[in-house]
Order: structure tokens, then sequence, then C-alpha cells
């Protein structure tokens, strides 16, 4: 009967398996691709390395040293955890600005603005008891970085000004405020180099392992406050509104300007979490040099992600287990760090050339790449393709 | 006359130019061409008529080249092709002047017809001179003169056609299909192309019409074929036939063409514009002055040629666009410079002229798009939150009421066709008590069974006591629906007449000149008499 049957109406397991398969298709075979292009530069950087021996077998070796490094034991998994957490904040924030139609490129900036915060609230809060001094350097640090999600949305909004310009100006600008300030106002008095005091009672506790800090349960409650906002409040109707449809949203009664303003304000909050998470749970101070590759993975996360919550978060599982393991790799496989970006970027390029990947896999009614690819080509061109 | 003479494949003195022969295509859930046969002569206009979704789109589609069909063939001049891309069409002779212009309005006349079809002098430069002598010539031959060093973001839309036109004759179309090619012309400027097209049927071109405009289809078409859902429903030579038939065959019912207006019962004043002055995107002042009433229980249409401030002033009433001067008042409450919520609030719903770019967002459920302008407000909102059941259910009432043909309100408005989409803007829009109805082009590229509709509703909250402005470049419609018409020239209401005795050769003659100078031309009469 149901072979027979009308062609719309499939069984319903199957239905979902291929709803799911449609979505996460292109993702996986992106990762799968650049896991073997990884490999041919694991194989063809042994030949520039003088006197190495060529082993044909050392990706294997590698990989899996990267996994046992993520993965391998409990310590491993907890200090995945730990890492993944500041990218689920990073991505949810540029992830959220897409919904938006923003491409936000600031979430560095945002991200250090954000640490910026965490470490002067701390630092003055060093004495207090936890209860007081962890919500506040917390709720600094959303301040940081919505303060420097604030003034491209502003900008945007008023003057029209792009916000990846604006944003990418003011990551530049980020680098110089924290050298300023850690060279200056909050240096430790009595040292010879520049770096902040402790931030003492303000530090994150650690939850599971000898690592596992709480910036991980305030990501995941990040994750459902962002998913409740954008689908299940009015709020989020706008930010969804205005992202896919200025020009409705505006008919609609909406005010565009507004939400862009909120959006990045927002975005840019969730990325000073972030950096604030890194402060407080992990280095609990700060030196001018401070800066991880939180603020730019993030971009990568949300784009991995689809800019949807749940894959941002396992967008954000993958990164933070590359970054985690890495080390175990460098030790065992002599592989630099530095493959990961390797690995990140190619992930990337193929998520972009998703046309490509369709063709060459006849991948049929697989969602066509990114949401946001709209957003990202009228980033670059100034307007949007008609389509 | 039917499909059987048609498909005697053997008989014909000459074979037909194109012939489409049992073509079917399916998708999951709908056959969009049911075995459909198609024979277009040389020299012939042939019109293929049906409904938005009936599947002529699909079958053109076939014939360029972008959908595989699941069934059947094609022949060119008798013989079997298969046609794999555009590119293959082309260089078989077929050419397509899509309903949206595929052109690029930086670029000059002589740069867009050579588009992909570059002749080259050498490897690297073009032979403009060459280029630019072939088009004006070509243009002469068919009764236009062209300038190819004109920008065709300048141009007309009529002009625009032309262009698009000139492109296919540049290719050597031998069978030229025409989209919905009078959708956006006024009468004059569809006079003007169907003279076109006349001359290159006379020199043997094949010209395949599509069209739900049955008095032009009347009028251009050698033969007319009638598709309705994916099959064909018949065939009629223009003098065997008229408009009822062929709307009964595209239907599939008996319809009404025009809508019986009935008698209005004008009551107090509810829009009450004064001196309004709007400047446009560029700061130039479009609407300059105008005076307007509009009563509550009255339809009062605005007529005019494209572009003379209309949509300016339907933007300014509805707080989309701020007036630099003048006064709107609402049920005595000044809207001047009241926002777009206020006025909505203040009871004013508004069907856009551009259903895509402001009445929809394509990409969200049929559901959201209903709510567009009051998911805010109980019982859709609750606080912060939105109510998705309450959404859900007035979605469920609402694509009952208005008969939204769609499989379910989950579905993204961008599955729908064109005249479901405008139904879902008009189910958003007529849903609740209003002060004030605006409907700007509100059946534009709409099919028969959908303008009806439309103009029915209109009717009826106008009946209800709703003051409605409409405003349309179909002077048809103006006419049929209008209790009253101002027709608007350069950004002025240059004069009201009574919709019931309104002449329609003056009505034109004011929107072409806007009452000042002779028309250079006669107007043309284009439709049935009203």
């Amino acid at each position: 009967m149901s072979e027979s049957g009308s062609p719309r109406r499939l069984p319903a397991p199957g239905r979902l398996a291929r709803r799911v398969w449609s979505i996460v298709a292109l993702p996986l075979i992106s990762i799968l691709l650049a896991l073997v292009v990884g490999a041919f530069v694991i194989v063809a950087s042994q030949l520039v390395l003088p006197g190495a021996q060529l082993d044909l077998l050392l990706p294997v070796t590698a990989y899996s040293a990267l996994l046992q490094g993520a993965f391998g034991n409990f310590d491993a998994i907890v200090g995945t955890l730990a890492s993944t957490a500041p990218l689920v904040l990073g991505g949810l924030s540029v992830g959220l600005a897409f919904k938006a139609g923003l491409f936000n490129i600031g979430a560095r900036g945002q991200f250090l603005l954000g640490a910026l915060g965490a470490v002067a609230a701390g630092i003055t809060l060093a004495g207090s008891p936890s209860i007081v001094a962890i919500p506040l350097a917390l709720l600094a640090g959303f301040l940081g970085g919505a303060a420097w999600g604030f003034i491209p949305g502003l900008l945007k909004a008023v003057a029209g000004a792009h916000e990846v310009v604006v944003t990418i100006m003011l990551n530049y600008i980020a680098d110089g405020v924290i050298t300023a300030v850690v060279g200056g106002p909050l240096r430790q008095q009595g040292r010879s180099e520049a770096i902040t005091p402790d931030v003492g009672n303000a530090a994150l506790p650690i939850i599971i392992g000898s690592t596992g800090h709480a910036g991980i349960l305030l990501a995941i409650i990040a994750v459902v406050v962002i998913g409740w906002l954008l689908f299940r409040t009015t709020l989020g109707f706008e930010i969804r509104t205005v992202g896919a449809n200025p020009d409705a949203a505006r008919y609609a009664g909406m005010r565009p300007r507004v939400v862009t303003i909120l959006t990045m304000s927002l975005a840019g909050g969730l990325a000073g979490l972030a950096g604030a998470v890194v402060i407080l749970g992990v280095n609990h101070l700060m030196t001018p040099s401070f800066g991880t590759t939180v603020g730019f993975d993030s971009i990568a996360v949300a784009l991995l992600g689809r800019t949807n919550p749940l894959g941002i978060v396992a967008a954000a599982l993958l990164f933070g287990a590359l970054r985690s393991g890495a080390t175990l790799m460098e030790i065992l496989a002599r592989i630099p760090k530095e493959l990961i970006d390797v690995l990140q970027a190619t992930i990337l390029l193929f998520l972009v050339a998703n046309p490509v990947l369709q063709r060459l896999f006849r991948l049929r009614g697989v969602k066509s790449g990114l949401d946001t690819t709209e957003t990202l080509t009228k980033t670059y061109s100034g307007e949007a393709v008609v389509q | 006359m039917t499909i059987e003479a048609a498909m005697t494949p053997e008989a014909p003195v000459i074979a037909p130019a194109l012939e489409m022969r049992g073509i079917t295509k399916r998708y999951p859930g709908v056959v969009a061409n049911d075995h459909i046969d198609v024979e277009v002569r040389p020299g012939e206009i042939h019109a293929l008529l049906g409904e938005n979704g009936a599947g002529k789109t699909t079958l053109m589609n076939i014939l360029y080249g972008l959908a595989r069909p699941d069934e059947g063939v094609i022949l060119l001049d008798g013989r079997e092709t298969t046609i794999a891309g555009p590119s293959d069409a082309i260089a078989r002779g077929i050419n397509m002047v899509h309903q949206h212009f595929m052109l690029v309005p930086v670029f000059t006349v002589a740069e867009n017809i050579l588009l992909g079809e570059e002749t080259m002098a050498g490897p690297i430069f073009l032979d403009r001179k060459e280029a630019h002598r072939r088009i004006v010539e070509l243009g002469k031959r068919f009764g236009f003169e062209i300038d190819p060093e004109a920008k065709v973001g300048s141009l007309s839309v009529g002009w625009q056609q032309r262009v698009e036109i000139l492109k296919a004759l540049y290719r050597d179309a031998r069978i030229l299909v025409l989209d919905e090619p009078t959708a956006v012309l006024t009468p004059q400027e569809t006079q003007e192309i169907f003279a076109v097209l006349r001359r290159l049927a006379q020199e043997g071109h094949s010209i395949v019409f599509i069209s739900h405009k049955l008095y032009e289809v009347l009028d251009i078409a050698d033969r007319i074929t009638v598709i309705r859902r994916g099959k064909v429903v018949g065939q009629r030579l223009p003098s065997e036939t008229d408009e009822d038939d062929l709307a009964a065959l595209m239907v599939g019912r008996n319809v009404q063409l025009t809508v019986d207006r009935g008698d209005s019962k004008p009551a107090d004043v509810a829009l009450e514009v004064r001196g309004l002055e709007v400047k446009d995107d560029r700061g130039s002042v479009v609407v300059q002055g105008v005076d307007l009433d509009v009563r509550s229980g009255e339809i009062l249409g605005i007529a005019g040629v494209a572009g003379n401030g209309q949509d300016e002033l339907v933007e300014a009433i509805v707080g989309l666009r701020r007036p630099s001067g003048g006064r709107i008042t609402l049920r005595g409450q000044d809207v001047t410079r009241a926002s777009p919520r206020a006025v909505n609030e203040a009871g004013v719903a508004y069907v856009p002229a551009d259903r895509h770019r402001f009445g929809l967002v394509l990409s969200f459920p049929l559901a959201d798009n209903l709510v567009l302008t009051d998911y805010y407000r109980r019982p859709y909102a609750r606080g912060v939150l939105r109510n998705d059941q309450a959404i859900e259910a007035s979605a469920q009432e609402r694509i009952r009421e208005y008969d939204v043909r769609t499989p379910s309100a989950t579905v993204r408005a961008s599955t729908l066709s064109g005249g479901n989409q405008q139904k879902l803007v008009v189910a958003r829009e007529f849903a609740r008590d209003l002060a004030l109805l605006v409907l700007d082009q509100p059946t534009r590229g709409l099919d028969v069974g959908s303008i009806e509709f439309i103009h029915r509703q209109t009717i009826a909250k106008r009946d209800a006591g709703t003051a409605v402005l409409l405003v349309s470049a179909e002077l048809d419609e103006v006419l049929e629906l209008s209790d009253r018409i101002a027709v608007m020239y350069r950004g002025r209401i240059v004069a009201i007449r009574d919709g019931r005795t309104a002449d329609k050769n003056e009505i034109g003659l004011l929107m072409a000149t806007g009452g000042q100078a002779r028309a250079a031309a006669p107007v043309a009469e284009t439709g049935p008499a009203a």
C-alpha cells in the first residue's frame, strides 16, 4: 500500500530523517571534506621539514590525537565543554545579528570589551562575596560588549553606516583600549609587566571536573533564552521580520532602526558575555595581549550552525573540541595547533561554496546553503541580489 | 476545433514551427502539465490563456530548457528536438521575454542586447558600431526608432519591453515567447507593442503570447489555447469566441467579469487631504498640492499613468512617507505625521502595490504573514509573548474565509501563486473593521478568478461603510469599481468625474495630457465597452 501510495505522503520517520538530512547534509559534508584537505596539509607539511621522514599515516595519528585530546577522558571532555562555552555565546551573538539582517564582524571587539568590563568589575569586587561579585562582573561584561555593539547599531540606524565597516574598525579600537586600560588604570601596582590584579571572588566556580567553570551553564541558559526570544516573543518576530524584509517590517509598523540598535546591542552583549566567561572562568586576570580566537571563530560557528541556536551549539562544540584537542595533537603528532585554523577556514570555504557541493554530490532537496546568504551578499555588494 | 485537430502530425502542408506533444510534468503533489498538446504555426500569434498556476509557466520553462518534461516531445519544424537549457533554446531560435524584465538598468540599450551574445570584432573588443547599426536597423524594420546609446534605466517600461524584444530578434529568434507582456503597460503602450508583434508575425516569426487578459488575447491572437489545472481544456479562434466563453473555460465555471458595483451610500468624509505635498526619494516634489475627500461608503478611484505621484500619495497617507506640506485628516483626527502603526491603529488598511516588497515576508509561514501588522496585539500576543495558538487558529479561519489555496498555514508565503499571495494580503488587511481601505494596484498580475474575488471583497467593504481609496494603472479597474474617479497627472489631481458616467476616452486623454494639450495620438480603445 505505502509503496504505491501517492508520493507526497511519505511515512513519518522517513520524512523526519529527510528533513534532518536536508539541514545537516551540507555542514557535515563540509566538515568531512575539510578533514580530507587537512590530511593533505599534514602530509605536505612533512615535505618542508628538514630531515623528516615522510609518514603517510600521520594524518591518522594527528586526528586520533585530536579526538583523544578533545574527548579521550573525563577531563578532556570537560576541557572541551569549557572552551565550547564562549564559542556558544559568541556564535549566538553573530547568529542573532544575522537574524536581523546584520553581519556582526565585531564579535571580537565586543568580546574584548566584555572581558575588560568583567575584569574591571571583578577587580573592584574581588573581596566581595561571590554571590554579589559574579553576577555584577558578568553584567559588566555584558554591558561592555553591548556598548561596543550599540555604536555600530546606532551609526547604522541614524547615518546608514554599514555595520561591517564600523565593527571592523571597532575591533582595532578595542585592541587599543585594552592595551591602554590594562597598562594604565587597571595595572597591578608593583609589577614590572602590565597585568591586572586577580578577580578574586568574582571568578566563576568550577562545577565539573577540574576546569569546567560555570560559564558552561551560562551558555546553555543563553541558548534557551535567545531561542525563546527569537521564536516565542513579539520582539523576536520583529527581529526576524526586519532581517527577512525590512520594507515589510516598516509597512507593518515595526521600527527597523530601533530593532537594529537593539539587536546589535544585544549581540554585542552576548559576545561581551563570552569575554566575561573567559576572564572569570579561565584567566582570572588580563594582560594587554589578551585575546583569543573566540571573536572570529564565532562568525564561523554562526555560519556553520545556520544561525539557529541549536545549530550554533553543535558548531561550537565542534570548534571547541578542535581547539581543546589541539594541544594533545601538537604533543603526540607534532602538528602545530595552527592546523585548526586551516580546518576551520576550509570548513567555511566549503560551506560558502555550497552550490558546488550540491552539484558534486547530487544533493537534491537539501536546503541550499546558508540562510544568511542574502545578508552576506548585501554586505559585499551594498544591495541584496533580488531573487 | 479541439485537441484532435491539433494532433494530426502528418497532415499540415507546412510543418508547425513548434509543436509540443503530450508534455507532462509532475512535481511532488501536483501535475503541473498533464499531456499538453500545443502547436504553433509559422507567422502565427498563438495565445496561451490560463489562470495563475494553470501550468503556462511550467510549459514555457520546458520549452526554454529550464525544466525537463517527464513525458512528451517537442518538435521544431516537424523534427523532434531535446532542449537541454536556455542556451540550447536560443541556439534553436526560441527566445523568451519574461514578465519581469531581465535588463541591467545602468547599461545602455546596446549593451543589454549584446549581453551574452557579444559580436566580436577581435578576440577582446566588442564591435559596437556593427552592433549599433544592426539594432537601429532591426528597430526600424519593426516600426520603432531606438537609440542604442540610451541607458535602459531611463526608458519607460514600454520601451524596456521593446528592448527585450529586440534582444530576442537580435539573436535571430524565430519563436518568441512573451510572458504577460502587457502587465505593466498603459493601454496606449499595449497597442504599440501589439503593432510590433503583428509586424513580427507578418515577417514569419511565431509568437507565443501568455496572458490572462481576455480582451487582449481576443485582440492580438490568431489562435487561443486555454489551459486549466495543467490540461488543455479548449482551443478557440478569436472570431468564434468571446470573453465570457474564454473566462468560463479558463476558470472552469461561469464568472462574472465585471462585478456589479451597486449603489453607494456615501456618508461623512473619512479621509480629508488638503494641499498635500510629498517628495520622492530623490527629493523632487512629486505630489503637488493634492486635495481629496473620500467618504465612508464610497470608492474613490485614482486613475493615472504609473509614476505620476500616486505611489507617494498613498505612502504619505499610510504613514510610510512624511509629507513636506499639507494636511491629512482621518475622521477628524490629524494623521499627517503619524507613524505607519498609528495610522494602522486608526483603522486604515493598506494593500501595497508591491506585495513581495511590502505586503509579505516571503520566507515566513502564512500564519506569520497574516499577523504581520497586529502580531503585538491581543489575542496574538500576551504581553511580550507570541500566542501561537491564537495565531494559528486565526490563520486557519482567514485562509478558509478568503479562499487562500494552500496545503497548510505553515508553508512559506513564497510557495503560493501570485493570486493566492494577494489573497493572503487581502485576508490580513480586510479582516477587521476599517475607517479607510487603501488599495494600490490590488489586482496587478492576478488571474480572473482572483480579480473577481478581490473586487467583490472591496465592494463588500464599501457597503459595510468603509471609505475606499483605489489606485490602479488599469483604467478598466478604476472605471469598473469607482463611485468617483480622480485623475492624477504630474502630481496633481486634474479632474474628478462620476464613476458611473465617466467616459473612458476622456479619462485616458486626461491621464496622458493632464487636460492641457491635445494628445499626440488618439487614445485607442483597447478594452470592451465597460
